[in-house]
């Protein structure tokens, strides 16, 4: 089962004279249990993309099949669909609203229409998944710190139970440990439960790190899409577009144009360790 | 001299229940005395709740202390009547663009400050062109803040704070909403105002790349400066920063790994160059050729 795109294109404003093209023509397969990053700069087409993956917006061109069904089919289920895709937006804790975190959590599976005990039941599991500490579950969640009511948040959509979570920017304006703690939890979702998870990031050191495939977003076009290590070999057509390479590869390319023999592929600091030990041996 | 000097600063926030009792208090500032002097580069680090951004809060006199003192460019924030002085002294830079920016043209935005001081029209347009000069806009001045990018978006609420000629200019976390672009287009025009105008800094990121040129850092936890120093001081206590929740720059991280594994490298690498730098050094030292 998986996500496949074909030939999607999404125009704005299509019946002004301000139109734009927001996806132009995408293909692309994402299939079950993949980490994904999705980068680009603002205004890239990122948005638009995943808005489409959960029919929060239409395709004008181009199909989207999800689990081998065309979502834009007549008597499709949109609101199973979105139960399955869970996106998380941008500074999710703007979206809390119970008067406490267990209640704000339960909001999603009562919606679906779930008997209450397995709502919270769900609610309960997906507060242990994301790391909340018990004595949070029944306090204001505007009483939390910054990286708990993101985790809050992201904690409502999981009582879901998405088979696909997409997350904006989760990371946004934490502390490094909490960035280090919420992507941390998020790659162990995965490994446990197998779901599907895209990331869309402006922090190249994160996406280094965690995922296992880039897609690269530039003006409503796929401009790269694989393994990190190859992308991130495009570092110069990356900075053209407004993007960035990972600290680490600027370094590894500086030493080999001063002579060093080093593997430029290394893209986090242990794999740099490793390469540039060896080329010193 | 000493633009910002604050004395057993503290501030307390007053929690209360639904039926307005007080339910707790949290000190968010606890005794903090710091200085900070003019035309410095200055960041404050720390994690998310650590007090940072109520300490900045009372630079630009947008809070007052529970106890101490604060002076900016020499006046006591506590003093009402200075309170108008002391905004204009010390700009301030917020987080999100969106709800910063107000104009509906960019010209017109960057002049609102200017205009409500009173400034002469003529000084105004003379100083919104010098503004966004310096944070390289000039030649988006006529155009809608909204077709403008997050990064181009920040570089006019500076351009907006730098016309009203402020001595000192605070920035909360001003890149966290921006792309790698927008980010390095921020912070270029952050450092060009200091370097050039001599406009003192004070920049508070979770980004440890962006400060590695200022000439001061104070790390915050617990409403208290935990540490103080240069960069290059800060960042070699790769495990102390890791207590407080913070990082090191990677190049810093990637050297620390090396010396963990055998590598002779000296202690303090900032940037890439400095780390690449002290490689070659070292491979020089085994007799390897060049």
């Amino acid at each position: 089962m998986s996500i496949i795109l074909d030939h999607v294109s999404h125009i704005y404003g299509s019946d002004t004279a301000m139109a734009v093209k927001a996806l132009d023509d995408i293909s692309l397969v994402i299939p079950d249990g993949q980490f994904i990053g999705l980068i680009g700069h603002t205004g890239s087409g990122k948005s638009t993309l995943v808005q489409h993956l959960n029919g929060l917006l239409k395709a004008d061109s181009g199909h989207i099949y999800f689990n081998g069904q065309d979502i834009d089919d007549e008597g499709y289920n949109k609101k199973e669909l979105r139960s399955k895709v869970g996106l998380v937006f941008q500074y999710p804790e703007h979206q809390l609203f119970e008067e406490d975190v267990f209640k704000d959590v339960c909001f999603g599976p009562r919606n679906l229409g779930l008997p209450r005990k397995e709502v919270e039941l769900r609610a309960y599991a997906a507060l242990k998944q994301v790391g909340l500490p018990d004595d949070c579950f029944y306090q204001s969640p505007f009483d939390l710190s910054g990286g708990q009511k993101r985790r809050a948040a992201i904690a409502g959509v999981l009582a879901m139970k998405p088979e696909v979570l997409i997350l904006d920017e989760p990371t946004a304006g934490l502390d490094p440990r909490g960035r280090e703690e919420i992507l941390g939890q998020i790659e162990k979702l995965r490994r446990e439960r197998g779901i599907t998870v895209i990331l869309v990031s402006h922090s190249m050191d994160d996406v280094a790190e965690y995922v296992e495939r880039i897609l690269v977003m530039n003006k409503g076009k796929l401009l790269y899409d694989g393994e990190p290590r190859e992308v991130f070999s495009h570092y110069r057509e990356l900075e053209e577009v407004g993007l960035a390479a990972p600290q680490v590869t600027y370094i590894m390319h500086k030493l080999k144009e001063k002579g060093v023999d080093v593997d430029t592929d290394a893209i986090t600091i242990p794999e740099a360790a490793d390469a540039i030990l060896r080329a010193l041996s | 001299m000493e633009i910002v000097k604050t004395d057993k600063l503290v501030f307390e926030y007053i929690r209360r229940d639904e039926d307005g009792n007080v339910e707790g208090i949290n000190r968010a500032v606890d005794e903090v005395t710091l200085g900070i002097r003019q035309g410095d580069f200055v960041a404050i680090l720390g994690h998310n709740g650590s007090g940072k951004s109520t300490l900045a809060k009372h630079i630009n006199a947008l809070l007052f202390p529970t106890e101490g003192t604060v002076w900016v460019d020499g006046r006591d924030t506590k003093e009402e009547d200075e309170i108008w002085n002391i905004r204009r002294s010390a700009g301030m830079v917020f987080q999100n663009p969106d709800n910063q920016i107000i104009g509906q043209v960019v010209e017109e935005d960057v002049g609102f400050g200017p205009e409500n001081m009173g400034v002469p029209t003529a000084e105004i347009w003379e100083r919104v062109k010098e503004s966004l000069k310096a944070v390289g806009m000039y030649e988006f001045r006529k155009y809608s803040p909204n077709k403008l990018s997050g990064g181009q978006k920040q570089r006019v609420s500076i351009a907006g704070v730098l016309a009203m000629h402020p001595k000192c200019i605070v920035l909360d976390e001003p890149t966290a909403m921006l792309d790698p672009n927008g980010r390095r287009e921020v912070i270029r025009a952050v450092r060009a105002l200091n370097d050039v105008e001599n406009v003192t800094v004070i920049l508070i990121t979770h980004y440890m790349e962006e400060i590695i040129h200022a000439d001061k850092v104070f790390v915050m936890d617990g409403g208290r400066i935990a540490m103080e120093g240069t960069p290059r001081e800060i960042f070699s206590q790769v495990e102390r920063l890791k207590e407080l929740r913070l990082e090191a720059p990677q190049a810093t991280l990637l050297a620390y790994e090396l010396q963990q594994r055998g590598i002779p490298l000296p202690d303090g690498i900032l940037s890439i160059e400095e780390l690449v730098e002290e490689i070659l050094r070292y491979r020089r030292s085994l007799g390897g050729k060049e």
